[in-house]
């Protein structure tokens, strides 16, 4: 590549960064204001009310520690969407590993007939609309008493999950060589030592990006969530969404944070494993 | 010290229109040195894929002291094997590479620590315990594989083509290094090859197989002198074939009567195939011999150093024939000679 097209490129990655980064510069700003509107440049009053009314923060006079811990308590709707989209985004990434793993090392160690269609067919769940087979499968889930509890959501965020999961670990085993297992086997390993000293290493930072990919799908779950959950199940986006339409922007910016920092913490803790150096695909290195 | 028993052994894949293995029989001695001879695909890796355990046969036996190994996880089997391309665990040094097989044991840490360092002395690498497998060359990775193989005294050593991936320098190092450490640890060791003169020279025994099929199992010597059948003979460079049909206690064919001593002339079939090495036949301008000898033309001379190789018409049939370049007579392009097949050594065998 020449000189002047990586500077380019370099220009175009900060610029990508800067868009990306503006809108949140301003959510923040948003959510500690009190009206703030156009032509004004920086809000004139900063302000925690939207905090107040999110019911994280206490009001005035009332924030001494005891008033935080009365207030959380408390249990308001904020709280209880953040803990319910984690526990939904775990419990789903690590369900959705569990089923991948043995599907990947089939898809990416063997050559078989079909092997392409069947490839397909599991990532047609990211081409679809969703709503498409979500109005088919919410009368099965409606028959199975699936709508509008948790396990319902849990299990129709695995529908647009699965895919990006196998995929992510296909990639993983199309660069793993068994005899490595094979290896420690006859050097005195029996099957659980093998997954767990040999496999398992190798496996671990395209596992790292799986995991990634399928705690963020979930997390930024809307419509699923909507029509399974039926109103019943709160989540961040829902509460995102619903906030949004009426129509206060420092109660939305407020929430949007919360909803945001999760995923940048947790990109941020995984991006040594997204980045080339270690990649997607790691397998056991060139050998 | 282990003997090893291979029984009927039969192993096919769906991907294949013959069996990848089919009938194998051997019986290894404890403490033998083997070779599986064969060309890529034959089969060899399979059987020792089976012999560890990580294929089970479709049906056959394999034995080791009279206790079949079948039933028995490859853990416990005590049966080691080196793959071709060593596997080393990356993500462990060397000294934890090699101590693999104590710590699944269950050793202690201490005594783990000193058999590591006295398998890295065995094998020539004592200073690099602490680097990753990254770090090493490919013959150092071998040695490594090697070390880790023999720390927990197996039973049975395998290894698959462990010359193919070192350059020629390398491999006699490794070639040595094999035998002499075969012979002070006597370990029950089969190695894999498709080079025909590393056989020879590592193995007491060599298992010559074609197509999934074991086409003969006895020392190389047998393999130059005695070869079982045409294909074992071309395999390790024979040249010279005849036709022949029994007469009398001698072999007849179209260059003439052939006197033949060959013990196994009672298993003879009406029709065989006679071969000679190409330096064990004897030229002369004159007619010095007076037993198996037949009259030729010089098709071509080539020098060779050591060696000089000719190509002999006898009765439309080409013989080739190498002899010591030193003390040479003076035999050139189109001259008449007399070919001597001395009858000691000449072999006949069925095809
Ligand atoms: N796991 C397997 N699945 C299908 N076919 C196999 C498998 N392993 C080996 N084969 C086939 O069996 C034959 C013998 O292979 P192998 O034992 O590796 O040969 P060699 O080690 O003598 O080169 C080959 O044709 C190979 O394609
Ligand atoms: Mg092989």
């Amino acid at each position: 590549m020449n000189n002047n097209l990586k500077k380019i490129n370099i220009y175009a990655i900060y610029l990508g960064a800067i868009i990306l980064i503006l809108p949140l510069i301003a959510f923040f700003i948003n959510a500690f204001s009190f009206r703030w509107f156009y032509p004004q440049v920086i809000p004139k009053e900063l302000s925690l009310q939207a905090w107040v009314r999110l019911k994280l923060i206490p009001k005035p006079g009332q924030r001494s520690f005891e008033g935080f811990i009365e207030l959380w308590a408390s249990n308001p709707t904020v709280i209880k969407a953040l803990l319910n989209s984690l526990s939904i985004g775990f419990l789903v990434t690590i369900v959705s590993i569990i089923i991948a793993l043995p599907a990947a090392r089939v898809l990416g160690l063997l050559n078989f007939r079909f092997k392409k269609l069947i490839i397909f067919i599991m990532v047609s769940p990211t081409i679809l609309p969703p709503i498409a087979f979500v109005l088919g499968l919410n009368i099965n889930f409606i028959s199975w008493g699936f709508s509008g509890n948790y396990f319902g959501v849990c299990l129709v965020h695995l529908v647009p999950i699965m895919p990006y999961v196998v995929l992510t670990m296909t990639g993983i085993f199309a660069n793993y060589n068994p005899d490595f297992e094979h290896q420690a086997r006859t050097l005195g390993a029996n099957k659980t030592r093998t997954f767990l000293l040999i496999t398992l290493p190798a496996i671990a930072p395209g596992m790292v990006v799986a995991a990634l990919f399928a705690f963020l799908v979930s997390w930024s779950q809307y419509l699923l969530t909507f029509l399974i959950g039926a109103g019943k199940v709160m989540t961040l986006p829902l509460l995102v969404f619903s906030t949004a339409s009426s129509g206060n922007p420092a109660l939305t910016a407020a929430i949007s944070i919360i909803f945001i920092f999760p995923a940048i913490l947790i990109l941020f803790f995984t991006s040594k494993f997204v980045s080339g150096e270690s990649g997607a695909t790691s397998g056991f290195g060139k050998i | 010290m282990s003997k090893l028993n291979i029984k009927n052994l039969i192993k096919s894949f769906p991907s294949m229109d013959r069996p990848a293995v089919n009938n194998v029989n051997l019986d290894i001695e404890s403490g033998e040195l083997v070779a599986f001879l064969g060309p890529s695909g034959c089969g060899k890796t399979t059987i020792l894929k089976m012999i560890t355990g990580l294929f089970q046969p479709d049906s056959g036996d394999i034995i080791l002291d009279e206790q079949s190994l079948l039933k028995i996880p490859t853990e416990k089997r005590g049966v080691v094997m080196v793959f071709q391309n060593y596997l080393l665990f990356p993500y462990m040094n060397v000294n934890e590479n090699v101590g693999f097989a104590l710590k699944m044991k269950g050793v202690d840490k201490n005594i783990i620590d000193q058999k590591v360092k006295e398998m890295l002395e065995l094998v020539k690498l004592p200073d690099i315990g602490l680097r990753k497998p990254k770090q090493l060359s490919g013959g150092q990775q071998q040695r490594v594989a090697l070390a880790r193989a023999l720390i927990s005294n197996p039973r049975i050593l395998l290894l698959d083509e462990p010359l193919s991936n070192l350059d020629a320098h390398l491999r006699d190092e490794m070639r040595d290094l094999i035998v002499t450490i075969q012979q002070k640890l006597k370990v029950t060791t089969i190695f894999v090859t498709h080079d025909q003169e590393e056989a020879v020279l590592l193995a007491d025994k060599i298992a010559l197989i074609f197509d999934g099929e074991l086409q003969n199992f006895t020392s190389p010597k047998n393999y130059y002198e005695k070869p079982k059948n045409i294909k074992a003979a071309k395999f390790f460079g024979g040249v010279n074939f005849i036709n022949a049909k029994k007469d009398n206690h001698n072999l007849s064919t179209n260059i003439g009567t052939v006197h033949y001593k060959g013990e196994n002339y009672t298993d003879l079939n009406e029709d065989n195939i006679i071969t000679i090495r190409p330096e064990n036949i004897k030229l002369s301008k004159n007619n010095d011999f007076n037993d198996n000898s037949f009259k030729g033309l010089i098709k071509s001379v080539i020098f060779s150093g050591t060696h000089t190789r000719y190509k002999i018409i006898v009765n439309d049939l080409e013989l080739e024939c190498s002899l010591q370049s030193v003390g040479l007579q003076d035999i050139k392009t189109d001259d008449t000679i007399y070919v001597h097949l001395p009858s000691d050594k000449i072999w006949a065998m069925n095809e």
